[in-house]
């Protein structure tokens, strides 16, 4: 059902775990549609200079969070923002289509996490002014 | 795969054909292969073959007569024939179809079509154990009621339901019913004639016959309107030639089952009762779906919080041990199993749910196995999880 690099992430995901001084954390999906997870990511010059997720779900949601995170890393904000969830699964050679939208949500999570970070920065912003 | 050993745990979903059963079948796929139907001499001999599967078939269950066996495609066709041709048959005399929560989709769906067709229909609920609520039925059984169909034991969670409490309640009014026992058929002793049931769906590949084939015990003097129109074979009831190599594979399968049972039934509801207790002891947060003694012999599904059951399926399969999750990812309408969450668990509990059913063909070394891997596979997905408590982690 899964391609090789579908069981090659979920065997051996890589950047499990959390961030516990993350610049930006994003959470999407719902433990009652069976996927949740939450990216977080460090922020330096602009770039993703480390980035963890935590995922409750399938072994697509587990392979799409580990991917997304290997395409992010040492990326431009702006360069992140651009990954789409349809990059991410060509890059797993594929998904089943029942999974693309309900376990693809990895991407989602990341820009979530950006967008987390670009607030703070304005909260920050405000507080200096 | 870092290993190569395999370990089916999946024997619900197949099962292989007993050896003794395609012994059986081959001499007519190649050299008796008569219609049943035809007066010359290969016609009669496939004749006798079908007669004496039908004895088997129908001594397995302890039916009253060989005609009451009605020969199908299988489980599903079972089902759908007695639940369509019960209703469809009895609708003058009322259009109410009672059923419970903890059905398998060839008894759901038919009756859902039946209420596009002017038919009523009413889940009853179940406890949290899975055992139906007689209570509601006896609530819900009214003179309109013309069919109950109850499952004999599901296969999700196991438990085995009080089929004789639910006949004698049924049979204070005019209804009929129904038992889908394809599960349990050929692995517990069930006798039509004592449980007081009308009809009973009984497959083959669940007792090591081969698959497509299954049967409809109709009780003598009920009368069903056919689904499937032809020449009528059968008594009508059921046209088309009988498929007999697998017919007498099937009979054969049902020979075996009932002479082996005692046996078979010891040695899984042991390893059953092993391999709940290892999944279960190990680690917090595990709980056994279904009833803890009143069950299938063969059927063990546990539940794990804050993991989803996909993930422990493949994380399983990565180590070659095949099993059934009843979780949304592993089903085709991404929702989590409607037994499941009929016993009362949330939908992200139900997610977590991974079924074990074992065979005849398990030995404890598999268990032991089974058991040995769980804990590192629930402990990595617990730690990738962010449903995870704080203290169950390192």
């Amino acid at each position: 059902m899964y391609s090789d690099k579908v069981m090659q992430h979920f065997k051996s995901p890589q950047n499990t775990g959390e961030i516990l001084d993350a610049d930006g954390v994003g959470t999407v999906g719902n433990p009652v549609c069976g996927d949740l997870m939450t990216m977080y990511i460090k922020v330096k010059d602009d770039r993703i200079a480390d980035i963890k997720f935590k995922t409750f779900g399938c072994g697509a949601a587990i392979a799409t969070s580990s991917m997304t995170t290997e395409m992010a890393k040492g990326k431009t904000l702006e360069e992140a923002m651009k990954i789409t969830r349809g990059d991410v699964a060509t890059s797993l050679g594929g998904l089943p289509p029942v999974k693309m939208h309900c376990s693809n949500l990895a991407s989602d999570a990341l820009h979530a996490a950006i967008k987390d970070y670009y607030k703070k920065q304005e909260t920050s912003a405000e507080v200096k002014k | 795969m870092s290993t190569t050993k395999r370990v089916n745990m999946d024997y619900a979903a197949g099962k292989p054909v007993d050896p003794r059963a395609i012994e059986a079948m081959l001499p007519y796929t190649k050299t008796s292969y008569g219609n049943p139907s035809s007066l010359h001499f290969a016609g009669q001999e496939a004749k006798r073959a079908f007669d004496e599967a039908r004895i088997k078939v129908a001594e397995l269950i302890n039916a009253e007569k060989v005609e009451s066996i009605i020969f199908t495609s299988g489980a599903t066709e079972s089902n759908n024939l007695a639940i369509k041709g019960i209703a469809n048959r009895n609708k003058e005399s009322g259009t109410k179809i009672i059923t419970s929560s903890v059905e398998h989709m060839s008894v759901v769906n038919p009756i859902k079509f039946l209420t596009t067709k002017g038919f009523q229909s009413v889940f009853l609920p179940v406890d949290k154990l899975g055992s139906l609520d007689v209570g509601s039925l006896e609530k819900e059984l009214d003179d309109k009621t013309t069919l109950v169909s109850i499952v004999y034991a599901n296969g999700e969670i196991g438990t085995i339901e009080p089929i004789k409490e639910i006949s004698k309640i049924v049979h204070t009014k005019n209804a009929f019913l129904h038992v889908d026992a394809t599960l349990a058929a050929g692995h517990v002793p069930i006798d039509v004639k004592d449980l007081g049931v009308d009809l009973m769906t009984v497959s083959s590949n669940d007792m090591y016959g081969p698959k497509g084939v299954g049967a409809l015990y109709v009780k003598e003097g009920i009368r069903i309107e056919p689904q499937i129109h032809g020449g009528g074979q059968q008594k009508g009831i059921r046209s088309g030639t009988e498929n007999i190599p697998s017919i007498v594979a099937f009979g054969k399968a049902a020979e075996i089952a009932k002479a082996e049972m005692q046996l078979n039934l010891e040695k899984l509801t042991k390893l059953r009762e092993r391999l709940i207790e290892g999944l279960l002891k190990p680690l917090p947060y595990t709980f056994l779906n279904g009833h803890t003694t009143n069950r299938l012999p063969d059927n063990a599904s546990v539940r794990y919080s804050f993991v989803e059951g996909e993930s422990i399926l493949l994380s399983l399969e990565i180590n070659g041990v095949s099993v059934s999750s009843g979780s949304a990812c592993a089903s085709k309408t991404l929702e989590p199993s409607h037994v499941l969450l009929a016993t009362g668990l949330k939908h992200e509990e139900a997610h977590g749910s991974i079924m074990f059913s074992l065979g005849r063909e398990n030995n404890l070394e598999d268990v032991e196995y089974v058991i040995g891997l769980m804990p590192n596979i629930i402990n990595q997905l617990r730690a990738m999880s962010p449903l995870t408590p704080k203290e169950l982690k390192k």
